[in-house]
Formats: C-alpha cells, sequence, structure tokens
C-alpha cells in the first residue's frame, strides 16, 4: 500500500467512524429535549424517564464523537500538511466558528447531563436547547470547509502561488447551503429513523410498554419529516454538482459519453476501460431532466476530461446508488408513517410499519458513509477541486501504513464497545 | 499599519491568544489529567473515595475543558498554517500517540461513567482512564519540549536530507523533550490535587490526602523544572538564555517563584483557595515564560511569527471571530462553573 493511499485510507476512516457520532450529537439532543418538554407539561414520569434514558445514551456517544472529532482536527496536519499550509487562512474561519459552536455543545451538554437536581428545569431545557442548536451550528461550518473543497471560492492563484485570499467568499460559496442542507437533514433523518427503528423493533414485541410509545413519537417527528425533505435537498445537491464538479456528477451517474437528453441510469457497473456503464436500466432523458431540469440539456460524459482528472468510477456510482436507494426506502416508510399520523392511525399496533421501520433503522447511517463517499471520492484527484491534487497535499512522512493500522484497531475496539454498550441499554429498556 | 504598540502587530497577538488557549487547557484540562493522575495512584483505606471524588469533579467539566487544545489548533493553522504544517510533519509520531492517549482517556471515562456492569466492571474503564491520563499530558509535554528546544525546526530542515529516524524520531524522543514531559505530567498532577482539596471541602479526611498529595507533588515539579532547566543549557540553549538572561526574565522568574513558595505556604497552612489561586499563577507564568522564550519564533528557530502568519484578511476576520466567539463562551463557561464548582466560592 502507498502512503498516500494509507493516508487517504486513515482519512476516510477517521471521517466514516466520526460522522457517525456527530449526526446522533446533533440529533439527540433534540429528542432528549422533546422528551424532557413532554415530561415538563403533562408531568408524564415516562417521558422523564425517556429523557433520562436518551441523555445517558447521548453522553457515550457524544464523548466519542468529540474525541474522534479532535483526531480529525489533528490529522488535518498530520496527513494532509501541504493542504492546510494552501487551505488554512481560509477554512480556518469556518474551522474556528465550529470550535465555538463546539465548545457551547460542550459545555451545555455538561450543564444537562449532570444538572437535573442543579438548575431548574426551564434552565435545564434551556442548556438541552443549546445544546442541539449548537450541534447543528457545527455541522453547517464544518460542512462549509467540505464545500469549499468542491467549490473552492475566494482564492486566486498565480501557478503555485497564492495572489488573493478571501475567506468570507470561501465559507459561502457554491456549494455551502446545499451541502449544509443535506447534512443536517441527513443527521436528523439517520438518527431520528434508527431510534424509531429500535423502539419499533421492542414495540413488535411489546405493544403496550408506554415508553416505547413516547419514544417513537418523538423520534420520528425528529426523523421522519427529514427523511421526506432529504430527497428534495438531495435534487438541491445533484444540481449544484453538475454545475461546479462536472467529472463528479458524471462518475456518479456512470456517464462515459457526453449526451444530448441523457438518461438516468440505475444501478449498472462503471466499466472505465470500456468507457460504459453495463446492466443499468436507463430511464431515456432522466439525468439530463433531474441534473439541469430540462430533458435536452447535454451532460459531459467523462470522456470529454482527461484521462487523469477522473475519480474512481465504479465507488462512487456505486455509493451514489446505495445512498439513492436506502434515502428513497427512509422517505417513503417516513411518509408512510406521517400519513398515518395524520389519519390518527395508532403507530404502536401497525406492525407491517413497525416491522419497516425496524429493517431501516440502520439505513441512514449506510446512506451517510456512501453519500461522503460520493462527495470525497468523486472530487479525486484534487483535495481541492481544481486547485490542489490529493497526492501533492500528503505529508512526505513515510510509513503510514502504520498509524492507518493503529487507527483502524483503535476504532474498530472502540465501534464494538459503543455497540455492546447501546446494545445493553436497549436490552435494559427492553 | 503593521503595529499597534511597536513591535506588537496582528501576528503576535494572535500567537498570544494561541497562548492564552493553551494556558485555559492548561489550568482546567490539564487539571482534568492530574486527576487520571490520582486516580492511577489512589492508596490508602480511602481508595474508593479519592476515585469517586475524582470523577466527580471533572465528570461535568471535562468535555468543555478539552476544546480549549482544539481551540489552539484551530487558531494555529488558520493564522500560521506553515508552521502547523511543519509540525504536523515532524512531530507525526508523538501527535498520533497524543491522539491516541486523548481517544482512550475520554472514551474509558464515559465508558465508566455510564457503561459498566457486571462483565465489565468499572475499574477496567478506570485502569485506561488512568493510565491514558498519564500518557498524554506526558506525550503534550514532549511535543512543546521538541518545539521549544528548537529540534523540531531543524528536524524541518532535514526532511528528504537526513535518515528515518533522525527527522521523525530522535528530535523528539531525547532527554530534554522527556524533561518537559514529566514536567508537564508532575504540574498537571499538581494542579489537580490542589483543585481536588476544594472539591473534597465536606470531606476533611479525602481533603487532607489530596493536600499531602499537592505537597509532594510540588516537590516532585521543583526537582523536575531543575532537571528540565539543567538539560535545556544543552539541548536548548536558546531557550535555556531566554529563560535566564533575557531582560524581561528576572521578574517573570521571581513572579513564578513567589507564586510557588505563595502556593507552598497556602497548602501547608490550609488556605485551599489561596492555594489554587497561587498555583494557578504558577502555571500561568511557567507556560508564558516558555512563550516568551520562544518568542518571536513560532517553531524556533525556522519559522519566525511575521514570517509564517496568514494574510493579514484572515488574521483580522480571525481576530473578530474569536471575539464574537468570547463573547458567547465567557458566560456560558462561568455559568457552567458556577453550577458545578459554585460552592467552592463560599467556602474557605
Amino acid at each position: 500500500m502507498s502512503d498516500l493511499l494509507a493516508a487517504r485510507t486513515q482519512m476516510a476512516l477517521s471521517l466514516g467512524f466520526h460522522i457517525v457520532f456527530a449526526e446522533i450529537g446533533i440529533a439527540m439532543p433534540v429528542m432528549m429535549i422533546l422528551a424532557e418538554w413532554r415530561w415538563a407539561r403533562s408531568g408524564d414520569a415516562v417521558h422523564l424517564q425517556l429523557a433520562k434514558r436518551w441523555a445517558k445514551g447521548t453522553a457515550i456517544l457524544f464523548a466519542v464523537g468529540a474525541v474522534s472529532g479532535t483526531v480529525l482536527s489533528f490529522e488535518l496536519g498530520l496527513l494532509w500538511p501541504r493542504f492546510m499550509e494552501l487551505a488554512g487562512p481560509i477554512i480556518g474561519l469556518p474551522f474556528s466558528l465550529e470550535g465555538f459552536a463546539f465548545f457551547t455543545e460542550a459545555i451545555f451538554l455538561g450543564v444537562y447531563l449532570y444538572g437535573w437536581d442543579r438548575i431548574s428545569t426551564r434552565a435545564h431545557l434551556a442548556s438541552g436547547a443549546i445544546v442541539a442548536l449548537s450541534g447543528a451550528a457545527s455541522a453547517v461550518f464544518v460542512v462549509m470547509v467540505n464545500a469549499w473543497m468542491n467549490t473552492p471560492a475566494g482564492l486566486v492563484m498565480s501557478g503555485d502561488r497564492v495572489l488573493r485570499i478571501d475567506p468570507i467568499a470561501g465559507m459561502f460559496n457554491p456549494s455551502t447551503a446545499q451541502q449544509a442542507l443535506h447534512m443536517v437533514l441527513a443527521a436528523y433523518a439517520a438518527t431520528g429513523l434508527a431510534v424509531a427503528g429500535i423502539h419499533a423493533a421492542l414495540l413488535v414485541r411489546r405493544p403496550s410498554s408506554p415508553l416505547h410509545r413516547a419514544a417513537l413519537s418523538i423520534a420520528l417527528a425528529v426523523g421522519a419529516p427529514a427523511a421526506v425533505l432529504q430527497p428534495v435537498s438531495g435534487d438541491f445537491s445533484a444540481r449544484t454538482v453538475a454545475q461546479w464538479q462536472p467529472t463528479k456528477l458524471a462518475a456518479l451517474e456512470g456517464q462515459f459519453q457526453t449526451e444530448v437528453g441523457a438518461p438516468l441510469r440505475i444501478g449498472g457497473w462503471p466499466d472505465e476501460r470500456a468507457a460504459r456503464t453495463r446492466f443499468a436500466i436507463e430511464i431515456p432523458r432522466g439525468l439530463s431532466l433531474l441534473a439541469f431540469h430540462d430533458p435536452s440539456a447535454t451532460v459531459r460524459g467523462l470522456t470529454a476530461f482527461p484521462r487523469d482528472l477522473w475519480p474512481p468510477v465504479a465507488p462512487v456510482h456505486a455509493s451514489f446508488q446505495v445512498m439513492v436507494a436506502l434515502g428513497t426506502i427512509m422517505a417513503v416508510v417516513s411518509l408512510w408513517a406521517l400519513v398515518s399520523v395524520a389519519r390518527r392511525r395508532d403507530l404502536a399496533s401497525n406492525r407491517p410499519l413497525l416491522r419497516a421501520l425496524a429493517v431501516i433503522a440502520p439505513f441512514g447511517f449506510i446512506a451517510t458513509e456512501a453519500g461522503w463517499t460520493v462527495t470525497e471520492v468523486g472530487r479525486q484527484p484534487w483535495v481541492v477541486q481544481g486547485v490542489m491534487r490529493t497526492a501533492d497535499s500528503v505529508t512526505p512522512m513515510p510509513g503510514l501504513i502504520v498509524p492507518m493500522l493503529t487507527f483502524t484497531l483503535l476504532y474498530l475496539g472502540l465501534g464494538a464497545i459503543v455497540v455492546a454498550l447501546v446494545r445493553a441499554m436497549v436490552r435494559e429498556t427492553a | 499599519m503593521t503595529s499597534w504598540f511597536g513591535q506588537i502587530g496582528l501576528p503576535e497577538v494572535i500567537a498570544a491568544l494561541i497562548v492564552l488557549a493553551l494556558n485555559a487547557y492548561a489550568l482546567t484540562g490539564g487539571a482534568d489529567y492530574g486527576g487520571g493522575v490520582w486516580d492511577l495512584l489512589a492508596s490508602g483505606e480511602r481508595r474508593r473515595e479519592q476515585r469517586e471524588l475524582i470523577a466527580n469533579s471533572i465528570a461535568p467539566i471535562w468535555e468543555a475543558n478539552h476544546v480549549w487544545l482544539i481551540v489552539a489548533v484551530v487558531m494555529l493553522f488558520t493564522a500560521f498554517p506553515s508552521a502547523f504544517g511543519t509540525l504536523g510533519v515532524v512531530l507525526h509520531i508523538p501527535l498520533t500517540l497524543l491522539l491516541i492517549g486523548i481517544v482512550l482517556r475520554g472514551s474509558a471515562f464515559v465508558f465508566r461513567s455510564y457503561g459498566s456492569d457486571e462483565r465489565v466492571p468499572a475499574r477496567r474503564w478506570g485502569m485506561a482512564f488512568a493510565i491514558a491520563s498519564v500518557v498524554t499530558p506526558l506525550l503534550l509535554g514532549i511535543v512543546i519540549g521538541t518545539v521549544a528546544s528548537g529540534a523540531a525546526g531543524r528536524a524541518s530542515e532535514q526532511i528528504g536530507k537526513a535518515g528515518f529516524t533522525d527527522v521523525f524520531v530522535w528530535p523528539w524522543l531525547a532527554p530534554f523533550p522527556i524533561a518537559v514531559g514529566l514536567f508537564a505530567l508532575a504540574l498537571f498532577a499538581y494542579l489537580a490535587a490542589v483543585y481536588l482539596t476544594l472539591d473534597a471541602r465536606t470531606q476533611p479526611a479525602l481533603r487532607e490526602d489530596f493536600r499531602r498529595r499537592a505537597l509532594g507533588a510540588a516537590l516532585i515539579v521543583f526537582v523536575l523544572a531543575a532537571v528540565a532547566l539543567v538539560l535545556a543549557m544543552r539541548a536548548a540553549p536558546r531557550l535555556a538564555s531566554g529563560v535566564v538572561t533575557a531582560p524581561w526574565s528576572l521578574l517573570l522568574h521571581l513572579c513564578t517563584g513567589v507564586a510557588a513558595i505563595f502556593a507552598l505556604a497556602a497548602l501547608w497552612l490550609r488556605r485551599f483557595r489561596m492555594a489554587r489561586i497561587a498555583t494557578a499563577a504558577q502555571v500561568t507564568l511557567i507556560l508564558w515564560g516558555w512563550a516568551l522564550a520562544q518568542y518571536p519564533f513560532v517553531v524556533p528557530t525556522t519559522l519566525p511569527i511575521r514570517q509564517a502568519a496568514a494574510p493579514r484578511i484572515t488574521l483580522e476576520l480571525l481576530v473578530i471571530g474569536l471575539a464574537g466567539g468570547a463573547v458567547i463562551l465567557v458566560p456560558s463557561l462561568r455559568y457552567l462553573f458556577r453550577t458545578f464548582k459554585g460552592e467552592s466560592h463560599t467556602t474557605r
């Protein structure tokens, strides 16, 4: 394994690990305070019990998210020093703001978790609300950085030399709004539906449990609307990619030839050597319609670009398919749940719905990983689109396979422990 | 418009703010590591109570305290990107080990608080927490020692010229950085013991336990400071001369010495609040002594502050961002500490 590949693997692993905990850290506080708020209004002890259980889970998952986030902030320099030397003065600002948002989050999470008996219910709820808000703000700031890597605004170069920078333009680059929205919705949808799925599975066994009923309704309130909105936000994102990152679009759609009225390919396997995507179901003009909102729009294929600027096509296309498929299923099941609620049906006794929710519980996190693969691998060979190649930004330190394997083992171990702890908590509840 | 006060301009101000963030980290997060040291060294018949006190005293605040480190790192790569890049390359190994320590310390602590049951007893997580709490500050000190001595800067000029170990291992795996690591560890343990005397205000026996530990740690801090200084004469002459002969140094040493003696006396006389203030002052002065000795370099002696600084627009926006952040942060932190440490203000 080359040093570059080891560094990329370590970064992918670190991000892939962190993103799950980050999503949970964004969405769990919302559920936690909704439960506590219902308790405060109704005095219903079940909601208090629920809030406390969720708080306990949040404490563990948030801490793992915090330490794995610290790892990332250092890894930027440990693995990609040349990237940071170029990008630091621009992306440092959203990172600084994220630092403050995270600070606020950590402070008020401490107040929330340990302050049950020390402050008033109102102050306690407010602390939880601040955690939820600053968590979402952290996500927006961090995603600004990634958006900048995709569409690096505010940077004027002459050859390798930086002529002028505009960090504000860098923060509000053409991808920021789309990506931030997509990420925050993903956090609510993935976490909300995962929690809903767990309690739905428990309700199948014990349909009368008031705790699981309460949990299901709150988790769905957070997850289902986000899951329904996510395809709309995805469309918004895809059109931005179509406009600014044509090679990424071509890779994720498996589009090799430039076409007028390009079809939408569902499934299939891109064959880079033959420059065609095999076995896909093609919907005529679908891609042109989706990407440009015009059925006869021209979509540039990969062959319109130099071969060395292609991202690895197959993994990007496959990840995109996985993300879209899982996201669609999540949206459909969520819609089903929302319609049942609107018709005042009792969710807890709707066994087919409960089973469906239980099945899709992990989908949101899988879709998130797939989505990150699309945006990160799809940008290759660039670390900063059109400006700096990933290969040029890697550290000169040799033997990077060693830290890569070390972090792999560390995160595997940590992941196993967290899964065991969460399972034990769920079992305790059941 | 390059300066506000003579030679002090925006880059120097931001460098000072980074030291300030590290200072806050040392006083808060550093003491949390120190707590882990005393968890590991818990002994006597009140072993269990000591560990409980430590856990309760750091539980609500350690995550917030930890963020100071992230703030310092982010400020470094925003304002001095070339320094961040250089340090990331030559200190790859100790920084990676530091990260592993940070991950294990934090995870083990929450696992112990929330996840222990009959199959995995709390003590096992406690052990992981305690060991990581010892290793992490040691590495933090090693990193600082390597930078301060100029070894990191020298190594960065040898990349691609010298062998692997000469660039990536020997600069930090050397007597002086290790002495600084041990010094940092002792200092954090000292700080923690002093803080714990205040957290133990309702338990006189525990309070005495930590008073004795604080007095012992103070002695070790003194010895290690002397060792580090002697080693610095050879390994880091520029730093040593900065610490010993610079015009500001006499005053600084005088203040540090006074703070140290004051802290000891206060501990001896059981004036615990006074001891806390004096110890915190001592740690603060030591940290600023390092910073001043290193001035005007971010990475001695290859990257001066001015040369390493990001474009002015970044520095200006960063200062605005930090000021805005402080408006939220300061009252929030005050609220956190009032909520959990509040009573200590009212007791002696």
